[in-house]
């Protein structure tokens, strides 16, 4: 990390229009990434769990084919942000969000919108690999069947599509009928996201989906998560700095502040931007401290 | 500290009497009395079970389960096919009304009650039925149903279906309970509704334990004499029917018999004793079987 000072003036969008803005920033340190339309705009989010306050003030903007990262410490509110964007936060009782969140404009939590639509279009990928205890072929099938489509031709070609798409075809092809628990973590991992994408969802949400994983395991579910941009748009929740400066376009820094009255943490954005910039230059001294591991 | 090329010195790795491998072998020691303990018990009913009972029920063989029961109870021979088909009447009955019941009754309470105050107090019901003797069980059925419409296998069934209903309840919700959260979750995020997920996904995935709370009920059901002696009657001759007329159960027969003074009542006790748990074995292994059958996929 360049010891510079982290209150410098932010470096100009370099003016490229016709470059896609999904290509990997391996290539270019200073990516540019802003044309991508937007999906979600979350504008002063905060999520409530019974009276508490559990993240307050999120702003951000997560754009289309992009991979947008949320990092920072533990209990900082990452996953409580991510969980919004599916409403799975409706499972858990007394849960309440205030703020507001947009999807392609509409108001994700207004009156009129099903928790159950929504989640059609905005898949999950949870932090433990969490397959249903049934067959390879019955894990994948179950969000096509979800969405009503019984014929078993049809069946066939999207497990083996997704399967494909997840990296796991030539692995699996000759026991997709066997237990989906009997595959190893890695591979249950990528049988979650083949199981995601095979609803064909606008966005895949993944919450710490290596965190369980060995690295060799976590490269591959990388490279995986590179390739699936193309389709679809990626949030991805991660512990894992290096990850998060690996593979994603933008990253979003949270952290905890303590409330001395209460003597809880809520959790606060402090930063988001492109990721290279995050990385090499960030604007607050928070996120300096907590990248170059003073902190957190 | 040992040098490379130095040679090993003498160590023992022998075990040493310590207290610790005192209190080892005492505690080894109660467990093995206590296995006993429970052991002798079992193993004496069932050798009196067949010593007693094996050589009535081959005597006569094939008659013994289907001939009807001697109206005169004194006489010698063989018969004890009613008491079966009855048992199997009021019992299958009962587990059609209190399988599905019971097991709604737990997903409700699990699933979507909750600690809402209804749910709780359904649940707190349920766990105070489980503790109402069966004959009270017995004495509600006939107060409610038998004195309007006469004795009937449907009144046994009635009440041995609000015995097991309690335990059905209990043991379904305790699966229930077993089945983690983020398989629900998995199933949400994938655009699943609430019921889709409970019928796809909590039930297939809590159903051998379902399955094998659900044969405690059945088991302990089929053995109830008391709730049976005031709904079905009595009746030495076929009943097929479910719905009109005295019938007769095993339990209800062994009961009967074994009170009996002449020794060829008490005898065919015997051989309904027998054929009873036997009944309850086989029905058991098959759902065991069964049960095995849908694991296979997981």
């Amino acid at each position: 990390m360049p010891a510079e000072s982290p209150l410098q003036t932010p470096v100009t969008e370099p003016t490229r229009p016709s470059r896609p803005s999904y290509r990997p920033h391996v290539d270019d340190p200073m990516p540019a990434v802003s044309d991508a339309p937007v999906v979600f705009a979350l504008d002063k989010l905060e999520v409530f769990y019974g009276a508490f306050r559990a993240v307050r003030d999120v702003s951000l903007e997560i754009h289309k084919n992009e991979i947008t990262a949320f990092i920072g410490p533990s209990g900082c509110g990452k996953t409580t942000v991510l969980r919004c964007l599916n409403r799975m936060n409706d499972l858990i009782p007394g849960a309440r969000v205030g703020g507001k969140i947009t999807y392609h404009g509409i108001e994700l939590y207004g009156p009129e919108v099903s928790a159950t639509e929504v989640r059609r279009r905005i898949g999950m990928v949870f932090q433990k690999p969490n397959p249903f205890p049934k067959s390879i072929y019955e894990n994948i099938a179950f969000g096509p069947r979800v969405n009503g489509i019984r014929e078993r031709a049809k069946l066939d070609e999207i497990v083996e599509k997704s399967l494909r798409a997840a990296a796991l075809w030539d692995e699996v092809k000759d026991r997709l009928h066997g237990s989906a628990l009997a595959m190893s973590g890695g591979q249950q991992q990528r049988l979650c996201i083949a199981r995601t994408i095979a609803v064909e969802p606008e966005v895949v949400l993944m919450d710490e989906p290596c965190s369980a994983l060995d690295p060799i395991a976590t490269a591959r579910i990388e490279e995986l998560m590179r390739e699936l941009k193309r389709t679809f748009t990626i949030v991805i929740v991660t512990h894992n700095m290096q990850q998060a400066a690996r593979v994603s376009d933008r990253t979003a820094f949270f952290t905890a502040e303590v409330d001395p009255k209460a003597e809880r943490r809520t959790g606060v954005l402090v930063e988001f931007d492109v990721t290279a910039r995050i990385f090499s230059n960030p604007r607050e001294e928070r996120t300096e401290n907590y990248i170059t591991g003073r902190f957190g | 500290m040992r040098h490379p090329g130095d040679p090993i010195l003498a160590i023992s790795l022998e075990p040493r009497l310590t207290w610790r491998t005192v209190k080892n072998w005492i505690m080894t020691g109660l467990m093995v009395a206590a296995f006993v303990a429970i052991t002798i018990p079992l193993i004496a009913i069932l050798y009196s079970l067949v010593s007693r009972g094996a050589s009535v029920a081959l005597r006569s063989f094939p008659e013994f389960f289907t001939a009807t029961i001697p109206v005169v109870s004194r006489r010698a021979g063989p018969g004890m096919g009613p008491a079966i088909v009855g048992t199997l009447l009021c019992t299958g009955g009962a587990t059609l009304i209190a399988v599905p019941l019971g097991i709604l009754g737990a997903v409700y309470l699990h699933e979507y009650g909750k600690a809402s105050k209804f749910a709780k107090v359904v649940r707190f019901m349920a766990m105070v039925m489980t503790g109402v003797p069966s004959i009270v069980m017995g004495l509600f059925v006939y107060v409610l149903w038998t004195m309007k419409f006469g004795y009937s296998a449907f009144g046994g069934a009635l009440a041995l279906a609000c015995l097991m209903l309690p335990i059905v309840i209990g043991a379904t919700e305790q699966m229930l309970r077993l089945v983690p959260d983020h398989m629900r979750e998995a199933a949400f995020a994938l655009g699943a509704s609430k019921s889709r997920v409970i019928v796809t996904v909590v039930l297939p995935a809590a159903l051998p334990g379902i399955l094998s709370g659900c044969l405690l009920a059945i088991a302990r059901a089929a053995g109830e004499t008391a709730p049976l002696i005031f709904t079905i009657g009595a009746a030495t001759d076929y009943n097929p029917h479910l719905f009109d007329n005295a019938n007769t159960a095993l339990s209800a027969q062994i009961f009967s018999n074994a009170t009996s003074s002449f020794a060829a009542a008490q005898e065919r006790a015997w051989g309904a004793a027998l054929t009873l748990v036997v009944l309850t074995f086989l029905l058991t292994l098959i759902a065991r079987i069964v049960a095995a059958r849908f694991a296979a996929k997981r």
